[in-house]
């Protein structure tokens, strides 16, 4: 008895440590999506050591192919993996509260006073952006170090890099998720020719 | 009332990729909709980019307080995060034996340097955008050394505590480096 008790309070401890982790994230990310990669990465590989780079790399991978906030795929991602399906709710729920708390407050605020019309909180708005071009920076070239260099996946990823800034530039709306789909599929089909020439050769030495 | 969680069910079904890709459509869902004014939406979006948390679930928070209070919000946000939450749930159930797939290994292969040329793309656009005013091509140029600085500071800060700690900072003391930076130099400077 005393046992089972025991297990069951280290098991709600773990539940709410995984709720606590991502309440976090969602209280200190900043800027959407790719910031969030960011923060996600120091906690989930360095800090708690959930997961090594390749499966995060994954993780996001698959985030960014499904549809929804990268946050959420992420958090329910996580949580399925750490705790099923109570924790991929914890984890959400978690990830969601500190917006919902957050914005909720300041709609009130913004409504009673012109919170907006504060120079300060201005400039602070200010020095938090050029930290997120940082952060963004450097979870990307993080994840460029731990990424299999061959020539196809560097030639994938400048490819990406060069589009993405041109297209930003002259002004051409082309979604994130086609690149994320483009790239799968030409991979996939490398590995089907591939795979099918292996086939042939066999077949010719026989 | 049940009108704003499908729609933003919808959102939440139909955006892929986070936050930048969904603003267009809550755009129009919030006009044409729930009648708010496109000057309000756009403070909503300028709000929700810098404040904390994904801006999916910032705008829907917002719009579901401007229409219905605090019962509009929760109804609203629930809507945007059920679509994700349940699609990574079935994948998650079936991604065991998925990734040992070798065709779903060749797909995702593909994709993760995609992601990684996404992510540091998307950090050059800023740098451009923020740092020199450049947005797209007819933009003009204009150069922000205050902003400079603070990344200069935020950079200096985060690579000297790696050589010296061994680890990497955490981002959210970087964040509050930053707000406080800014108040310092664009308000006193």
């Amino acid at each position: 008895m005393v046992m089972l008790l025991l297990i069951s309070m280290k098991k709600i401890k773990e539940l709410l440590h995984l709720f606590w982790v991502f309440f976090k994230v969602g209280l200190f990310t900043f800027g959407g999506g790719y910031a969030m990669i960011a923060v996600l990465e120091n906690e989930l590989i360095d800090k708690q050591k959930w997961m090594d780079k390749e499966e995060f790399l994954n993780m996001v991978a698959i985030a960014e192919s499904t549809p929804g906030p990268i946050a959420i795929n992420s958090a329910t991602f996580v949580g399925y993996k750490k705790a099923k399906g109570i924790g991929a709710s914890l984890c959400t729920l978690g990830v969601t509260l500190p917006s919902l708390i957050i914005i909720t407050i300041l709609s009130f605020l913004i409504e009673k006073f012109n919170l907006l019309e504060i120079d300060y909180v201005n400039y602070a708005f200010r020095g938090i952006s050029a930290c997120i071009i940082f952060l963004i920076l450097f979870a990307g070239i993080k994840m460029f170090i731990s990424l299999k260099k061959d020539l196809i996946s560097l030639s994938f990823l400048f490819i990406t890099l060069i589009c993405l800034i041109l297209f930003s530039i002259f002004n051409i709306s082309f979604s994130t998720v086609f690149y994320i789909l483009i790239g799968g599929f030409i991979s996939l089909i490398i590995f089907s020719v591939n795979k099918l020439v292996n086939k042939l050769k066999k077949g010719d030495k026989n | 009332m049940l009108s704003l969680f499908w729609e933003f069910f919808k959102i939440g079904l139909f955006t892929f990729g986070g936050g930048y890709a969904m603003i267009p459509l809550v755009t129009e869902t919030a006009v044409n909709v729930f009648n708010i004014s496109n000057e309000t939406v756009l403070n909503f979006i300028a709000i929700s980019e810098s404040t904390p948390g994904p801006i999916a679930i910032n705008m829907a928070t917002f719009i579901g307080y401007t229409t219905y209070g605090v019962l509009g919000a929760i109804i609203a946000t629930l809507g945007v995060i059920l679509p994700s939450f349940l699609i990574i749930l079935l994948i998650s159930t079936l991604i065991k034996n998925l990734l040992k797939i070798s065709y779903v290994q060749a797909f995702l292969s593909g994709v993760r340097p995609v992601v990684v040329g996404l992510i540091i793309g998307t950090g050059i656009i800023l740098f451009i955008e923020i740092i020199f005013g450049i947005q797209t091509i007819d933009s003009t140029f204009s150069f922000d050394y205050k902003s400079l600085m603070i990344f200069s500071i935020i950079a200096s800060i985060s690579i000297m505590y790696k050589v010296i700690k061994k680890k990497f900072i955490s981002p959210i003391i970087l964040i509050i480096i930053s707000a406080l930076l800014g108040i310092i130099i664009f308000g006193v400077f």
